[in-house]
């Protein structure tokens, strides 16, 4: 009788996920591009060339940044990590990542804005503020060519799932998901716009559109309003779980960050 | 109307993942098309309006994802058949059913729901109450459909 009821109710619950979700096949591994890949030869060019590419600037504060001490007294970044090419090597690759003292998941800002409160203390920079970005860019650029390592390798597996849940998920006045644009509709025309699979490899990048650069999160906002749907409160965990199931969709693929889109 | 939604739905719901990519305009009979009934509205149906409405980026949006006949608009999408003879393939009830939601002819379309006031999950606060397009403005656009005759 237990066994009725439990298979009862994993069926409700199959045919629940089912109702909700839009299922539409994934993309093959083998048929996955970066944004990169099917963007435009003139943009491609923009961004093969460190001199051209506009995120480099944000690179350079960076890097100006990571060895600046604050006024405080505490240690700049370097003061406790060293040289950022050695020590940031890979880094950008396997973020999201749990933080060991707090437990707490984290993506890359808010790594860098932890360590702001927590080692430096200092306010942190806000989401968003040229600041975090730059500092994001320079140390991204270290995992440039890396292959994106899966988060269920790290244990993250329950945001991973929470995050597909939200792929699917039909938003806003338009009711449409994201895997109906990227997974069912990418290369395809949007009006002028070709859709492209909606990966996460090149962030923070510099998007001619915007004429600046910017994050993931503003990236996935821009896709939710642009379906006339309420975006996420700043901070809130959808993010940080849409972001795990893009790169959980994206594992193995070369981070080609900090990029340019148009 | 409500049945026909459910069954087309639950044959889907059956039928399991699709293999490979949905091909853009799969042709669907026109027998399993429900037609709608004209909605009130406060005059009568006026064509060049539902035109001016279909190109119209902020309020139709048609052509991010159709083609059509409407060669001074510069980029058309190429998510979905082309408006193009529209008015021979389906009545205007069958239009007009289109138009004011999708998703009972086929549960699984992109097509955004035109009527449907109650919005979608997590809507835009700016868009709260509203439909896509209002009665009248369906009528202009479903009269302006029916005229693309060839
Ligand atoms: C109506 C179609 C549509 C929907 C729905 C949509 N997107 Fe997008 N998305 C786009 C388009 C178009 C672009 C590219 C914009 C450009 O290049 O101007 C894009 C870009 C992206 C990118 C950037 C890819 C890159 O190479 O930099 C990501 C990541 C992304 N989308 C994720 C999502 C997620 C996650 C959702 C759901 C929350 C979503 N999108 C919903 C159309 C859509
Ligand atoms: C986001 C994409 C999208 C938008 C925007 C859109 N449509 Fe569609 N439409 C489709 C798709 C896809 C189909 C094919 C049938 C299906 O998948 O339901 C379709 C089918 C149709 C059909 C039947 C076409 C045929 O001959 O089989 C008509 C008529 C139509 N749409 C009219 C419109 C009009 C008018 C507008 C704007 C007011 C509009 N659509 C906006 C995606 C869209």
């Amino acid at each position: 009788m237990g066994r009725i009821v439990a298979l009862l109710i994993a069926v409700l619950a199959a045919a629940s996920v089912r109702a909700e979700g839009v299922q539409v096949p994934g993309i093959a591994p083998a048929d996955r591009r970066s944004g990169f890949e099917t963007m435009g030869p003139d943009v491609q060019a923009m961004q093969r060339d460190d001199f051209s590419n506009p995120a480099m600037l944000g690179v350079a504060a960076g890097e100006a940044a990571w060895s600046r001490a604050p006024e405080n007294g505490k240690p700049a970044c370097s003061g406790c990590h060293g040289d950022i090419d050695a020590a940031m090597r890979g880094v950008d690759a396997r973020y999201p990542a749990r933080d060991a003292k707090s437990g707490a998941v984290l993506d890359l800002p808010g790594r860098i804005q932890t360590c702001q409160s927590v080692n430096q203390g200092l306010s942190p920079q806000p989401r968003e503020s040229d600041g975090l970005l730059a500092l994001q860019a320079a140390i991204a650029l270290r995992s440039r060519g890396m292959p994106i390592e899966p988060p269920s390798a790290r244990g993250l597996s329950d945001g991973v799932q929470r995050g597909e849940a939200l792929y699917r998920q039909r938003f806003g006045q338009l009711n449409l998901a994201c895997a109906q644009c990227h997974d069912a509709n990418w290369g395809r025309a949007l009006g002028g716009t070709r859709i492209p699979q909606g990966h996460p490899t090149g962030y923070p990048l510099f998007r001619l559109e915007w004429q600046s650069i910017g994050s993931l999160q503003r990236r996935l906002r821009n896709c939710l309003t642009g379906v006339r749907a309420e975006p996420f409160p700043s901070g809130a965990s959808e993010w940080l779980d849409l972001e795990l199931f893009l790169r959980e969709r994206a594992a193995g693929m070369a981070s080609d960050a900090p990029g340019v889109r148009p | 109307m409500r049945r026909v939604a459910l069954v087309i739905g639950l044959a889907a719901w059956l039928a399991g993942p699709i293999a490979g990519r949905v091909a853009v305009g799969a042709p669907m009979e026109k027998g399993a098309v429900p037609e709608a009934a004209p909605l009130a509205t406060s005059r009568p149906p006026d064509p060049a309006n539902g035109r001016r409405i279909v190109v119209d980026r902020r309020r139709g949006f048609c052509l991010l994802c159709h083609s059509g006949p409407f060669p001074e608009e510069r980029f058309h999408g190429d998510l979905a058949p082309s408006l193009a003879g529209a008015g021979l393939r389906w009545s205007e009830g069958q239009i007009r059913a289109r138009l004011i939601d999708s998703t009972a002819i086929n549960p699984d379309t992109i097509m955004p729901p035109y009527f449907k006031s109650e919005g979608g999950y997590r809507l835009g606060r700016a868009f709260a109450g509203k439909p896509i397009l209002n009665a009248e403005e369906i009528e202009d656009v479903t009269a302006f459909l029916a005229t693309l005759r060839d």
